[in-house]
């Protein structure tokens, strides 16, 4: 096992970030952790990272103990907080030698590793860091995570922030980079990219509400759901809401997400009862279930 | 490569990376480079003491030949120059209300006979205190004329019964303010450049997260403390140089004892004052919360307690207890020794003791709460 975490709880002092907290990453997974905002995501990468204690429980990372072997732990794992930190003032080729002189290596040493990403920034790499736009610093984050060849890579919503299409780029990279072998637990509130891991764990205030791969957490799932759309789109989730056999309502891009209480649910009964409330233009359709929809029925 | 190798190449990359936060830093770089030579010719131009031809108005009821001579070496310094001459006693209050004279020399009668006499005469300085610090200045220089006078003409006397005036002038005879300040403004710029500059860039990485990453770093804590630390000794030892040669070449400040002494005490005081930074940075989560404890903790109690502007012996006693704890007066108090008066370390090592200890203690103190961890 490459990171494994048992009965790990954390308060803060009033607030409870983690809430006896267990899973297990193996070698050369790219395992998601897929939460909202404040739902512990980062207390655990601190945790992991050596940088906070937990309460309660323990936890192992490439095989050492976070409290007993902080050490090896700091030598062995790339970290890329969730806020971007790198030195704003420093250029991008500063930024790299920098950290791949603390790491006691150099930019030559591993370039390979870092080449597909490095080669998209290093036209600006006299540029300063904080002078770069989001994508960018996010791949010159990722290189300075990278430049040392770490086992375990921890990666803290390394896509907030981020246009669709650099966003679309960096998960590219990541599973190139997990077949060189690196092991990466990446947090994300985007429930589009947890698709893309291996296995994900789905978090919302400090506790786990699954953990499985994303094909078996869809189908997980218990209902059937429709898109819905009107004319009037938010008079549709008044009435939906209104609907005496509604099971869950949610706005999803263009449509609404329905579910229906009953099992033998006709939808032509549902368009007549819009249709009598004055809507028009009414589509009823059944689509695929996404993590999206899961996570909403699991957070109920 | 050996691991010192390594570990000294670590050192190396860090302390460049200091070096390219420091210079790319308009604002550090003006605190490190253009405070010094602001302040120290602030303090030495403008904040002054000294008088420089004051009007006074003479009052000669003897006008013999004595009354004659003093009068002409008083106007012949460059402090006063005789603006009035005062015939009766009434004249006086008039001369001071219409604020043209700061001071009034009163010869008694018969005072060439009363000398030779009694040795004994008597002369009035009136001033004018609404302005303290002149009042206070014409009157010791005037005394310092009158006591060259009495020197002179002593000389050729066998048997002196002259009374001299028992107010001496030592190390600063001249009484030039900017003596007494160049320790003070040095003490000043060192704490401000070391401790402030240090706890602000320290706290700068927790602030901007970067700590957060040196942290998953086999780089040590400690190495980043020094490696954040180093630069900064090394500005301040050239600050330190700069504020002793401004003050050696353009206000011809001695500096009497040996230099090798002011080297090594001025270093010793840098690393008192960064270990200080060191332990506000400790303490403070943000850039400003440090600024502030700095400003507030360190510099108000160096510019207020240290003995640098106002005498600690004239403190009240609880002031006087409190101002030991603060590094600045034992610097100051070395500072002095070495720049004018020229005493070695064999009067001075209590005061090094103390500052000794003192950066032992706040070393040892940032150590036990230098975080490792976040929290």
């Amino acid at each position: 096992m490459s990171i494994s975490i048992q009965h790990i709880s954390k308060s803060y002092e009033d607030v409870t970030a983690l809430k006896d907290i267990s899973f297990e990453v193996k070698e050369g997974e790219l395992f998601g952790l897929i939460g909202p905002d404040g739902a512990g995501k980062t207390t655990l990468f601190r945790i992991l990272t050596t940088l906070l204690f937990a309460d309660e429980g323990t936890a192992t990372v490439a095989g050492y103990d976070v409290v007993d072997n902080y050490k090896d732990i700091r030598n062995h794992v790339g970290y890329m907080p969730g806020r971007f930190s790198l030195y704003q003032d420093l250029t991008v080729e500063e930024n790299l030698t920098f950290f791949a002189t603390i790491f006691g290596t150099t930019i030559e040493e591993n370039y390979d590793l870092i080449k597909d990403i490095y080669v998209q920034i290093e036209p600006f790499k006299n540029r300063r860091a904080g002078k770069l736009s989001g994508g960018m610093k996010q791949k010159l984050a990722l290189s300075c995570a990278l430049i040392h060849k770490p086992n375990v890579l921890f990666l803290d919503e390394p896509t907030t922030g981020v246009d669709p299409v650099s966003r679309k780029e960096f998960w590219e990279m990541l599973k190139r980079l997990q077949k060189k072998g690196i092991t990466m637990l990446v947090s994300t509130p985007y429930m589009d990219e947890a698709a893309l891991c291996d296995r994900i764990a789905l978090i919302q205030d400090g506790a786990i509400l699954e953990i499985d791969t994303p094909q078996e957490i869809i189908k997980h799932y218990p209902k059937k759901i429709y898109d819905i759309k009107a004319n009037n789109m938010y008079e549709l989730i008044l009435y939906l809401n209104e609907y005496q056999y509604n099971h869950s309502v949610y706005p999803f891009g263009e449509f609404i997400h329905y579910t229906d209480k009953r099992d033998d649910f006709n939808p032509d009964e549902l368009v007549q009862f819009l249709k009598d409330k004055g809507l028009e233009n009414i589509t009823i359709q059944p689509t695929a279930t996404t993590i999206e929809d899961t996570f909403m029925e699991l957070a109920r | 490569m050996g691991r010192v190798g390594d570990r000294m190449k670590r050192f190396k990359g860090f302390i460049r990376k200091e070096f390219y936060h420091i210079f790319r830093d308009k604002r550090s770089l003006f605190i490190l480079f253009g405070m010094p030579i602001a302040q120290i010719m602030l303090f030495g131009f403008a904040i002054t003491n000294e008088i420089n031809n004051v009007d006074i108005a003479i009052f000669d009821k003897a006008k013999d030949a004595t009354t004659q001579e003093i009068i002409a070496k008083i106007v012949a310094s460059s402090y006063f120059s005789n603006n009035e001459t005062i015939k009766n006693e009434s004249e006086i209050a008039a001369v001071f209300k219409k604020g043209k004279v700061k001071a009034v020399l009163i010869f008694e009668k018969d005072f060439s006979k009363n000398l030779i006499r009694d040795n004994k005469a008597t002369l009035q300085i009136i001033t004018d205190a609404t302005d303290p610090n002149t009042a206070n200045t014409i009157s010791n220089y005037t005394n310092s004329i009158l006591q060259k006078y009495q020197q002179e003409v002593n000389k050729d006397i066998q048997i002196a019964y002259q009374i001299i005036p028992q107010t001496k002038m030592i190390y600063n005879p001249e009484l030039k303010s900017v003596f007494m300040f160049v320790p003070g403004v040095m003490t000043i710029i060192l704490m401000l450049v070391s401790a402030m500059m240090t706890s602000i860039s320290i706290t700068r990485e927790k602030e901007l997260g970067t700590m957060e990453i040196l942290l998953v770093s086999p780089i040590k804590p400690f190495q980043v403390i020094i490696g954040k630390v180093f630069p900064y000794i090394f500005l301040s030892v050239i600050n330190a140089i700069v504020i002793v040669l401004l003050s050696i070449f353009i206000f011809k400040m001695p500096v009497e004892g040996s230099l090798f002494l002011l080297a090594f005490e001025s270093i010793l005081f840098i690393i008192n004052a960064l270990s200080l930074g060191i332990l506000i940075s400790t303490i403070s989560k943000t850039q400003q919360t440090a600024m502030m404890i700095s400003l507030m903790g360190l510099m108000l109690p160096v510019i207020l307690l240290s003995g640098f502007i106002f005498p600690i012996t004239s403190m009240p006693l609880p002031l006087q207890i409190i101002s030991n704890i603060i590094p600045a007066k034992w610097f100051i108090i070395i500072l002095k020794g070495i720049m004018l008066k020229g005493v070695g370390i064999t009067l001075l090592w209590k005061e090094t003791l103390v500052l000794i200890g003192m950066t032992v203690f706040f070393i040892g103190l940032s150590i036990k709460k230098y975080k490792i961890r976040l929290e």
